[in-house]
């Protein structure tokens, strides 16, 4: 797999002099093979050096901890607004208008980004966690009734779909358009191979709904929605900059906590002495959720466009390559991690970068705890045991880790 | 190494080394103090690692920024005047004895 004696030629700029080349990685991290069971080679990229190169795809890319994480805290030298998928702005049309705030760099990212903290504050969880929480408690009693259930449809996609879209102030009609857009932006960000050509195919009638929902008179008062556009009216954003950042909570708000809240109840159904722990103090369900983000890493890579010759790990990278950044490699790396294939839900996890780091970590952060804690603790308080009754089946996406079928059987407390 | 004293909602006082460069936060979470939960990880976005600065030393501290400020706003204890965030105070050598009050929650 590694050929770390071969050199990758004529793409570099002069290395430090007495600098080892970069390894060569045969990988394909896009590939159903890799999203089956990406430990192996997640080991393998952070062992092969502190940059690699992926021949399949001609790109570099960083796994370790350390590499992941500076990445991400240099926007300026490894900019987003080239595009954080392979497909690089400069030299290919978008797929589609690129996001004002996760494919930009300061200082224009700096408006957009305040204006989406502002409307997703933790004081704006705190007026929304109560519905939340009822919510969560409402899907659980009524899973509990019905015995054998599919974690995934049943539970990780239902109760982000019964919340998050009326905190947005989405209309009733069409909501099934909203988990198929968030797999296309998903799969958007890969390599050109068919799950990533078949999504964007099918994509029209799915972008079609989410530009007319973007759209003022669409938006619920007191939603996030329509919070984004009253800032129109403060002179922050522009009138055509408010549906596109909206466009950005219907993007990035729903799939990934589905996948979020799917691999909680995934590890939780797999390591009873850590469900044992929770449900003896339902106060660890935060803790719980947080953990799973970094175990599973739902958003598993992003890329980056270097804007300058850069040295990663005393190795030449040229202006104008793709980083590719491993998030869930780097949340298991045992320079950084402890026991790190262990699933500990009392772990301290702070400093994980499941939801990214630095300027562009996710600004919706708050929404996937609040969501994955108070399912978590519903969980606790109310069921005895998770059992999987059923295969296992995984769901392919070129970015997003989770399953499409967990089939389960809950006992009442 | 200037020394942080952190004060425990029990009143129960505990120094610590810190390291100049670093956060009051990193400083926290280096060393064990528990209530710095700090879920973002130090980048201005959860407001879960709120201390009340000691009234001697509130107006010895850099002055906060609109984010912070902001996020202030959504702490899970009460918002006094001396709150603010620890990620956001950085370790001076002028900070060497520094008072930072722990909060009963965070979350």
């Amino acid at each position: 797999m590694i050929r770390p004696d071969a050199e990758v030629s004529g793409r570099l700029t002069e290395a430090p002099s007495g600098a080892p080349p970069i390894p060569r990685v045969d990988v394909d991290p896009f590939s159903n093979e890799f999203f089956e069971n990406p430990y192996p080679a997640h080991e393998a990229l952070r062992e092969a050096g502190p940059v690699v190169h992926l021949d399949k795809w001609n790109v570099y890319a960083v796994a370790r901890y350390a590499e992941v994480h500076a990445v991400l805290n240099d926007p300026l030298t490894f900019c987003s607004s080239r595009g954080v998928g392979l497909s690089d702005f400069a030299k290919e049309k978008p797929w589609r208008p690129p996001s004002l705030i996760l494919e930009a760099d300061p200082p224009a990212h700096t408006r957009t980004r305040a204006v989406l903290s502002r409307v997703l504050s933790p004081a704006v969880m705190k007026q929304i966690r109560d519905r939340f929480v009822d919510a969560a408690e409402v899907k659980i009693d009524r899973l509990l009734a019905k015995g054998s259930v599919d974690a995934v449809a049943d539970l990780a996609e239902a109760y982000p779909l019964s919340v998050f879209p009326d905190a947005v102030g989405l209309r009733q009609e069409g909501r099934d358009h909203l988990l198929p857009y968030a797999g296309v932006v998903f799969n958007a960000f890969g390599p050109p191979n068919e799950l990533r050509q078949t999504a964007i195919e099918r994509s029209q009638p799915h972008q079609a709904y989410v530009q007319e929902q973007c759209q003022r008179h669409n938006l619920a008062p007191g939603g996030f929605g329509a919070c984004i556009h009253a800032r129109v009216d403060a002179g922050d954003i522009t009138e055509a900059e408010a549906p596109m950042l909206v466009r950005s909570l219907l993007s990035a708000g729903i799939d990934t906590t589905v996948n979020g809240l799917g691999a909680a109840i995934y590890c939780l159904a797999r390591f009873p002495e850590e469900w044992a722990r929770l449900r003896s103090n339902p106060t660890l369900a935060r803790n719980a959720f947080e953990e799973a983000i970094r175990f599973e890493s739902p958003v598993q890579t992003f890329f980056r466009t270097t804007t300058k010759d850069v040295d990663i790990g005393g190795h030449g990278v040229r202006e104008g390559e793709k980083i590719l950044m491993f998030l869930g490699a780097a949340n298991r790396d045992p320079r950084r991690w402890a026991d790190p294939d262990r699933y500990d839900i009392t772990r301290k996890t702070s400093g994980h970068v499941g939801f990214g780091s630095g300027i562009h970590m996710c600004v919706g952060q708050l929404v996937a705890r609040l969501e994955g804690e108070a399912m978590l603790a519903a969980l606790a308080r109310k069921v005895a045991t998770i059992e999987i009754t059923g295969p296992v089946k995984r769901r392919y996406n070129n970015t997003l880790r989770g399953l499409e079928s967990l089939p389960i059987t809950l006992k009442a407390a | 190494m200037p020394t942080i004293v952190f004060i425990h909602p029990d009143n129960r006082s505990e120094s610590i080394d810190a390291v100049v460069g670093e956060s009051a936060m990193q400083a926290a979470t280096g060393n064990g103090i528990d209530e710095i939960v700090a879920e973002c990880g130090g980048n201005a976005m959860c407001a879960t690692c709120h201390v009340y600065v000691d009234e001697n030393w509130i107006g010895r501290l850099a002055a906060m920024g609109d984010e912070e400020n902001a996020l202030l706003d959504g702490v899970a204890t009460e918002r006094q005047p001396s709150s603010r965030l620890s990620c956001q105070i950085k370790i001076e050598q002028g900070l060497d004895g520094l008072v930072l009050r722990l909060p009963e929650r965070q979350v």
